[in-house]
């Protein structure tokens, strides 16, 4: 066991937990932050991705102490004043089916656009690429994620 | 509330919170054989304005949370912002409440309506009491009731509690399709709000205070025992409390999260008792198949005599593998044993099957079993299972505490239900224009109620009804199916056996359509020439409606225009869940391997309830079958499942996700299924574009295999 602290989604927490473990586990279990999924612990499907100091990653193969000291953001801590822009154009441009991998997607997106806020379309692909979704709504994805980056119809 | 005789449909009284409720009955697919039978859904309006509808379907992505309560608020004239959707679980209701079949709009469409309009009629008459005016004067629009006369108007939460002391209307009118303002609207998705902030809860995220958290290791081999277990090392792992067996082919061990779980469970030692199936592999299962074929089999559908007709003979046989579901979120059940009851919260298709199952499991009667319905990251048919309940309920009563059981991702791909792998001989004989004057389709595959334990009446698999129909009018024509058996564990995945009938019936078309020398679209327009209804069970397939499909994709997908030099186009066609659909599958070939651009689909399923849900569902089912047709395939070696996870049975991924584009023939007809018809055109449609682009034909999935 260790005590570990990180700070997410702005706030600095104590955890104490086997060094080991995967920060999604720490992320749902200890703080409760279900938002983020799990789906296949080995960085195969993309549904458990956050932020790490800004930059996605899959939390399910990401031991938590890689993550001290560091600033992890999840999806509860994207939207921090109401929806943020990716959260309204995956609304607008109806992603979500079941839902369940779609936190993760948006937190992939969300790194995009901090880095390229006007992505290509083989941009968005290749930062979109490792996640999977079983409902099949890739195409409105890449919808949204150029809805997001006021890229509208023109690619 | 009393049950309800066949004659009446809603029955209605007085709400708990005061107000009005309305009792209705939605029957599952298969029909219902109850002379009477209780409510198993419920309309409420309450003083405060609210109408919740409470049902029992459960939702996994396909909308129904959306568009069933927009069905009865079409007939109810309600504000559709007044209404809410309430999951009902298995102890409260009665009746079927299997989620499965594409059935949740076909088989609610008119109890809903009805519901809906007595609810309307009820309110219009309390309306007419309380200002005492003919009821001719008074009529519903947007949650309220308007006086013609004098303008005055009551919202539905006033009426309420007044109507609820009158008595319920027989034969009330429904609304014509032309007047309405709800079904058909492209409304948005109630649950997308929540689904993209993380709020939404599905079984894996719900949590009940002070309980613990479950892995298991099963079995690999299938049907293997435990012979016995070593649990030193799990007990090292800290959180974890207790190891133990579970039925006879599982180990659980139990810590206070899941990553403890998990540990515990990867330093277990548990030795297998193999069992009967240990040298079982995949050449073995499709050998099995070979030798069902010569088995005298049972007929779906005959029409003229397929046999004896003369003509050229053609044939060509198509085989297909087992697949796993694999939906995103891993199987999950949260249970909590106590003083001889459990209650349990499950990711679930099936509530009522969990409770049953549950209450044989661990003994006691199923009315001391409560199931909670969370929403599911996925289904496709894998959550019609009740293993994930069983295990949650045992693990439960074991350790005498709350529990959740989590499956992971390689859990999920080894010790599921797959879809059965089946063989197809077809065979027709043509006429001197290169058309079939007989066509059989020979059907050879185990059976997935069968295998449980189901009926197979008359040695036909009960989902084939609505999944295997003919599609052509050819007059001397077959479809047969030989029942086979199989030890690999079997389950009913997304269009179930419709997937494996449509392959091989519009591969062995397309083969025919290249053997006569003609376009494959003017070919299949040619079969369905002729007005016909091909009566097939429940359903009567009519070759209009299919050609309505066929050229309404072929002519968005210009399919007489040329293509861009490198491009080739597929086409198919085929009907399930009583819905026609049809495929334009456009593709170039990169490196011998088929790369997707453009999918143009058309489906005719009757009235288009949401016309945006309708579009999610088909683009869903075309993601996935063409994930399907690249890579799906479960092998077996051993007596165990080869895959694990997403890297060796491997979804698509964006980078080889087409265009999609969907179109609806418009229609009034009674609605039929959507989740699953968009599944079964895709494969052989795009494997006709191969043979456009290379000259093969292949007669055996997954494509890249």
């Amino acid at each position: 066991m260790a005590d570990i602290t990180l700070r997410v989604n702005g706030s600095d927490k104590r955890v104490t937990v086997s060094a080991e473990t995967p920060l999604l586990w720490v992320l749902r279990d200890t703080l409760e932050l279900t938002g983020t999924k799990f789906g296949c612990g080995a960085g195969l499907c993309g549904a458990c991705t956050v932020h790490l100091d800004g930059n996605a990653i899959r939390s399910c193969s990401t031991p938590v102490s890689q993550a001290a000291g560091k600033s992890v953001t999840t999806i509860e801590g994207l939207g921090a004043n109401g929806l943020h822009v990716l959260q309204q154009a995956w609304i607008a441009e109806e992603v979500p089916q079941c839902g369940y991998c779609q936190t993760g997607q948006i937190m992939s997106a969300a790194a995009l656009l901090a880095k390229t806020p006007k992505p290509t379309d083989e941009q968005v692909t290749q930062a979109m690429n490792g996640n999977l979704c079983r409902c099949g709504t890739y195409e409105r994805i890449r919808k949204a994620v150029h809805r997001a980056a006021g890229n509208g119809e023109t690619r | 509330m009393s049950p309800l005789s066949r004659r009446e449909f809603v029955t209605a009284g007085v709400a708990a919170s005061a107000g009005l409720v309305i009792g209705f009955y939605l029957p599952h697919r298969s029909g219902s054989r109850e002379e009477s039978f209780s409510p198993n859904a419920y309309l409420r309006i309450t003083p405060d304005n609210k109408i919740t509808v409470v049902v029992a379907r459960s939702e996994m992505g396909q909308g129904v949370r959306t568009a069933l309560p927009m069905i009865l608020a079409e007939e109810l004239e309600a504000d559709w912002n007044q209404i809410a959707i309430e999951q009902a679980g298995a102890s409260t209701l009665f009746g079927d409440q299997t989620t499965g079949g594409s059935a949740s709009i076909r088989t609610t469409w008119d109890p809903m309506r009805k519901a809906g309009a007595t609810a309307r009629e009820m309110l219009i008459s309390a309306a007419a009491l309380t200002w005492n005016v003919p009821r001719s004067s008074c009529s519903a629009e947007t949650g309220h009731i308007k006086h013609a006369g004098t303008n005055r108007t009551l919202s539905y939460g006033d009426l309420a509690s007044k109507a609820a002391t009158l008595p319920a209307p027989t034969d009330v009118p429904l609304k014509q399709s032309k007047d309405y303002k709800i079904v058909g609207q492209r409304l948005a998705r109630v649950d997308s709000p929540a689904k993209v902030k993380g709020e939404a809860i599905f079984g894996l995220d719900f949590k009940i205070p002070g309980m613990k958290y479950a892995a298991l290791s099963r079995c690999p081999t299938i049907a293997g025992k435990v012979s016995s277990f070593d649990d030193k090392e799990s007990k090292k792992i800290a959180g974890v409390s207790y190891v133990g067996k579970i039925g006879d082919s599982a180990v659980a061990v139990v810590a206070d999260s899941v990553w403890e779980a998990m540990e515990g469970r990867r330093v277990l030692n548990v030795s297998w008792d193999d069992g009967p199936n240990k040298d079982l592999n995949t050449a073995a299962v499709m050998e099995s198949l070979k030798q069902g074929a010569s088995k005298k089999p049972a007929t779906l559908f005959s029409t003229g005599d397929a046999v004896k007709a003369a003509g050229r003979r053609i044939s060509a046989e198509y085989q297909l593998p087992f697949m796993a579901h694999a939906p995103m979120e891993p199987g999950n059940c949260t249970a909590h044993f106590q003083g001889g009851k459990c209650e349990l919260w499950a990711p679930t298709q099936v509530p009522q099957d969990c409770r049953d199952s549950v209450a044989t499991a661990i003994g006691v009667d199923p009315d001391q079993v409560k199931v909670h319905v969370t929403l599911m990251g996925g289904g496709f048919g894998r959550r019609l299972e009740h293993d994930y309940a069983v295990e949650a309920a045992l693990v439960s009563k074991a350790i005498n505490g709350p529990v959740k059981v989590v499956w992971t991702r390689e859990d999920d791909m080894r010790c599921s239900m797959y879809r059965p792998a089946s063989l197809h001989q077809l065979s027709a004989a043509i006429d001197g224009s290169g058309f079939p004057v007989a066509l059989t389709h020979r059907i050879i595959a185990p059976s997935i109620s069968g295998q449980k334990g189901q009926p197979v009446p008359n040695g036909v698999d009960p989902d084939l009804p609505d999944e295997a129909g003919p599609v052509y009018g050819v007059p001397n024509y077959s479809v047969e199916y030989v029942m086979t058996e199989t030890p690999v564990p079997l389950g009913w995945m997304r269009s179930v056996y419709a997937l494996q009938a449509g392959f091989a019936l519009e591969s062995f078309i397309d083969e025919l359509a290249v053997a006569a020398g003609k376009d494959p679209l003017q070919y299949r327009l040619h079969l369905l020439a002729k007005d016909q209804d091909l009566a097939y069970f429940s359903t009567t397939w009519k070759t209009a409606r299919m050609r309505g499909v066929l050229q309404l994709a072929a002519d968005k997908a210009a399919w007489n225009s040329p293509l861009p030099a490198g491009h080739y186009r597929g086409i198919a066609c085929f009907g399930c869940f009583s819905s026609y659909m049809a495929e334009v599958v456009e593709i170039t070939m990169e490196k011998d391997q088929p790369r997707v651009h453009r999918v143009v689909a058309a489906v005719d399923c009757g009235q288009v309830v949401n016309p945006g849900i309708l579009e999610q569902q088909i683009q869903g089912g075309i993601v996935y079958g063409l994930g399907n047709a690249l890579r799906a395939k479960i092998t077996i070696e051993k007596g165990r499942v080869v895959q694990g996870n997403f890297d060796d049975y491997a979804p698509l991924r964006m980078e080889e996700t087409p265009v999609v584009e969907v179109y609806a023939v418009p229609s009034a007809e009674v609605p039929t299924g959507i989740g699953e018809p968009s599944v079964p055109p895709l494969a052989p449609a795009l494997c006709n574009a191969i043979y456009s682009a290379t000259k093969k034909r292949i007669r055996a999935l997954p494509i890249l295999s």
